[in-house]
Parts: structure tokens; sequence; C-alpha cells
């Protein structure tokens, strides 16, 4: 039997795009900005539909996600996967995608997203919803905020963070996102102003919340050998993992510690490196606890130590250790399911065409995806052609 | 060895269908239920069909004291109504619930009790602080 570790550097991003973002305005739909960024994606990697047999997707606003999408471009594949694990599937899709690639099941791999849940609703679409009895829902908890709300009163309770190390987070967002044209926020954000915004659930203000956007985002993939002789400067898969052990919050054992505590070390043993090989990293920062949750799970600091280590814009440009380059989702674009732009921040750095947001001699990027309620996790590391 | 099975034991009202109809019929009954394993001996919650700690086919229906502590709490201020604190509870008996506590101030760590209440067509498990008004 084959080892998974043999999945390093056997496979590539070879092309990345988003949809328009922000606000798009009535009149597109979501399929619509799955549809531009799928297209601008396989243009970024001088591919065509006919070259494309391997079809991934996920969508909040419409069933048989790939089916439908398939049908929107003409796409026929012969290998299809709507992995549904919330905002992390795309980081799903990628090592689902990179086994099939390897196993000869397909050449070409899309994995496309698109969502206009600001146009349409003007609040989250959420791809959660279902049928079943719930535990949580009588007792009205503002989902999904609440529940990172929770971990974050615990992590306080716990470990002495305080409100102004969340607020960090959300500050070094904004500041990364003032170097990004493509951001929604773009605007002067201080700590006192995260301190001073309306409390939506104690302790998270709505500025350690998500934007709520509009957006699409695609990747493609093939073999590393094929992608030698296409346009792009290869971005290798070099390793990926994914845990989940809850889908509610109320499920997960001890909030301070999330499933990424195993993905993170499962990627990092898979690709042979450790969180000090890791130049750029891009964590799903639907909540400004994500980050430090995710800083701490994924081994950058010591379970506890996020708060601190984030402190004096360690986190913003210029400091320690560059994060959420775009702006994450707390400044940049969030339509739901952020995971995808994990991935396309990931190659441009990795490409070296990030403009003013570009980290120097970036050669490995972490990519981290998170769903549901801190439920699923998924960790890819990604790196340039001198990591082969 | 009974003993060792967290809760005490409690007669199923006849009829029911799957665990989460037991659940509720318990509640209407005024009894707060959760299943434990006779296998593992775990408390499971929320209800199902096997112990989700070792796989056994052995859940059988206690009742619990209702008594706990706060794990974790949240206020929540809606816009133009009244604040509320949804809490996150650890049962004595080793579950945890999601639900309200009358006191918005109640901090990690209290200790609370279940008071069963009608809301919306069914009975549920709300909490206050313990030794509070009952």
């Amino acid at each position: 039997m084959r080892r998974e570790w043999e999945l390093r550097g056997r496979t590539a991003i070879v092309g990345v795009a988003e949809s328009d973002l922000g606000e798009v305005g009535p009149g597109i739909t979501s399929l619509d900005l799955a549809e531009q960024a799928a297209g601008r994606a396989l243009d970024d990697a001088g591919l065509t539909i006919a070259d494309v047999d391997g079809l991934f997707s996920h969508s909040a606003f419409y069933g048989m996600p790939t089916v439908t999408l398939g049908e929107r471009m003409g796409i026929r594949p012969r290998y299809s996967d709507s992995t549904a694990t919330g905002g992390s599937s795309f980081l799903a899709h990628v090592r689902h995608a990179s086994a099939a690639i390897e196993a000869g099941m397909c050449e070409v791999a899309l994995i496309a997203y698109g969502s206009n849940q600001r146009s349409a609703s003007g609040g989250l679409v959420s791809s959660g919803q279902n049928h079943l009895p719930s535990y949580e829902t009588p007792f009205s908890p503002r989902l999904p905020v609440s529940a990172y709300a929770l971990a974050a009163a615990r992590h306080m309770y716990q470990f002495g963070t305080t409100r102004r190390h969340l607020a960090e987070v959300a500050v070094a967002a904004r500041r990364w996102a003032q170097l990004n044209p493509a951001a929604f926020e773009r605007g002067e954000l201080s700590i006192d102003d995260v301190l001073g915004s309306r409390m939506v659930s104690t302790p998270l203000t709505v500025r350690d919340c998500c934007l709520v956007t509009d957006g699409g985002g695609a990747v493609v993939m093939t073999s590393a050998e094929r992608a030698r002789d296409l346009r792009q400067p290869t971005v290798h898969y070099l390793g990926g993992a994914e845990a989940h052990w809850h889908v509610g919050v109320s499920q997960l054992d001890d909030l301070t510690v999330t499933p990424a505590s195993e993905s993170g070390p499962r990627a990092f043993e898979l690709a042979g490196l450790r969180p000090a090989d890791v130049d750029v990293v891009q964590l799903y920062d639907a909540f400004t606890i994500n980050t430090l949750l995710f800083l701490e799970d994924l081994g950058f600091c010591d379970k506890g130590e996020a708060g601190d280590f984030v402190s004096g814009g360690a986190i913003a440009p210029g400091g320690r250790l560059p994060v959420n380059t775009n702006g994450g989702g707390l400044s940049y674009c969030h339509p739901g399911m952020y995971g995808i732009f994990t991935l396309i921040e990931s190659a441009r750095q990795l490409r070296g065409e990030a403009g003013d947001r570009q980290v120097a001699g970036a050669r490995v990027a972490l990519a981290h995806g998170n769903g549901g309620m801190l439920s699923s996790q998924v960790t890819v590391l990604l790196g340039d052609a001198s990591t082969i | 060895m009974s003993s060792e099975v967290p809760g005490h034991a409690v007669v199923l009202p006849a009829h029911v269908g799957g665990p989460h109809a037991a659940y509720e019929a318990l509640l209407e009954n005024g009894v707060l239920g959760f299943q434990a394993c006779s296998a593992c001996r775990s408390a499971i919650f929320p209800p199902r069909l096997r112990c989700s700690a070792c796989g056994a086919d052995e859940l059988t229906w206690r009742a619990s004291a209702g008594r706990g502590t706060i794990y974790s709490t949240t206020v929540i201020a809606p816009r133009g109504r009244e604040a509320y604190a949804v809490v996150l509870v650890d049962l004595d008996e080793g579950y945890r619930l999601m639900s309200r506590v009358e006191d918005h101030a109640v901090a990690i760590g209290a200790r609370v009790a279940a008071e069963l209440s009608p809301r919306g067509g069914s009975t549920l498990p709300f909490f206050v602080p313990e030794g509070g008004d009952r």
C-alpha cells in the first residue's frame, strides 16, 4: 500500500482567481460568481474547460454543487467531489484532488465556489442547515458568533487572554487589507475602535466578527509534471490533513483545543516541515478568536500563549509572522465559506505576485480552513519549486 | 456495579419513538434525561442509538439531578430587546448541555441547577444559580 507522504510534491496549484468581490448587486447569482471565478482561474492556468476532468465544489445556495456547476460550465468530469465540511471544504478538496490526480482518477482538477449572500440576504447564508432536532437552537444562541464567543470566553478564563488580544487580530487584518486593493474594508482601525464597537455576543464585538460579503474563488490543480509546462510558477502541494470531532459547539470537549491540533501536526509530518519553516500563514478568521486558537493548535506558539504572541502588531505587516496577508475574512472578503481564499492568497504569495503585501522570499505557505462551529479543520501546506 | 453508571435509572414512557422522542417524553414527565453506557460507563448527550465513546449497543436512559457548573457563557444583546445569557453547563453526571441562565452575570465555574419550563410547545431545561430562587 502507498503511504500518504508520497503525495508530497506530486501535484500543484497551477491557476487561481477570485470572482468579483464585495457587493456585486442584484441580478448576479452565486452560480454566476462560481462560474466567473472558475473561468478566470482556468485563464490564469492557460487551460480550458476541455482540460478539466475533475470537478470539486460546495455551496450554501444550491444542492449537488458539482453537478450544477458542471452543467453551467459545460464540464463533464470523470471525478466529482462535493465534500461539504463548511468553510473548510475547499481545502479538503485540495487534498482529495491531490490523491485523485496521483491515482490517475483525474488529471486537471477545478475547485470552485461562489456566494452572493450580501446582495441576496444582507447576512450569512449558512451551508450548515439541516432538518434534525437541535439541542442548541431552542436556547437562541446567535450562531455562529455565539459558538465562537463561548470559546473566546473560555480561553480568556483559562489563559488570561484579553479583549485587547482579540482586537490585535482585527487590527492586524485591517493593516494587511490596507495593502490589498481587493479588500472590502480598508479604513483605519485601532485597538480602541475594536474595543468600543458594538457588542454582539460577549466577548466578541462586531469588529471581532468577519465581514458579510459576496464573492467567489477557484483553484486549478494538476500533476507537478504537467505543471512544469504551464504558464505560472508552480505551487506544489506538500501535504494536507483533515479532522473533525463535533458539529455543535456544545460537543467540543475543550473549547480551547480544536481539531486543528490534529490536522496541523499531521499536515506538517506529511510535508516534512515544522511551523518554523512556514513563511506566510493564511488562517480562516471568521472571528478573532479563530486566529488565536489556530496559531496555538497549529504549533506557532504554545497553548494559551497566542494572545501574547499576536501583541504589538506581531502578525501585522512588519511583524514576526505574516498572518492573513490578504486582510482575511475580517477585512478582505467573507462570503460565508472563506476557505478557498486561504488557498488563493497562499498561491499568490508563493508566486511572488502579491504586490504591496508580498512577503519577501516566501517559499512555504500554510493555508488553514475552518467549518461549522470550530468543527471541521483542514490544513494544507504549499511550497514553491525550491521546496521539492 | 450499576452504581458506577452515572445518574439514576428511569423508566421510559411507553410507546416513545427514537432517542430524541424519548428525551422529549422524559422532559414532559419532569425528568431531565440523558443516556449512559452500561459497557463503558460514559454519560452520553445528545441522545443517540449507540454509545459514541465505545460503540456498544448498551445505552440506557438515566435521570440527571440537574446540577452542574458553568463551563462557558456569552451574553447576547439583540438591538431593542432584552439581553440574555447562553451558557454551556457541565452536569455533575458527566455530560454537557447548552442552555440559558437567568442571571447574566453568572461566571464560568458557578454552580447552577436546572428548572424544566415549557417553551414553544415543548419542555426545556433552563438553569438558575444554585441555591437561588427555585
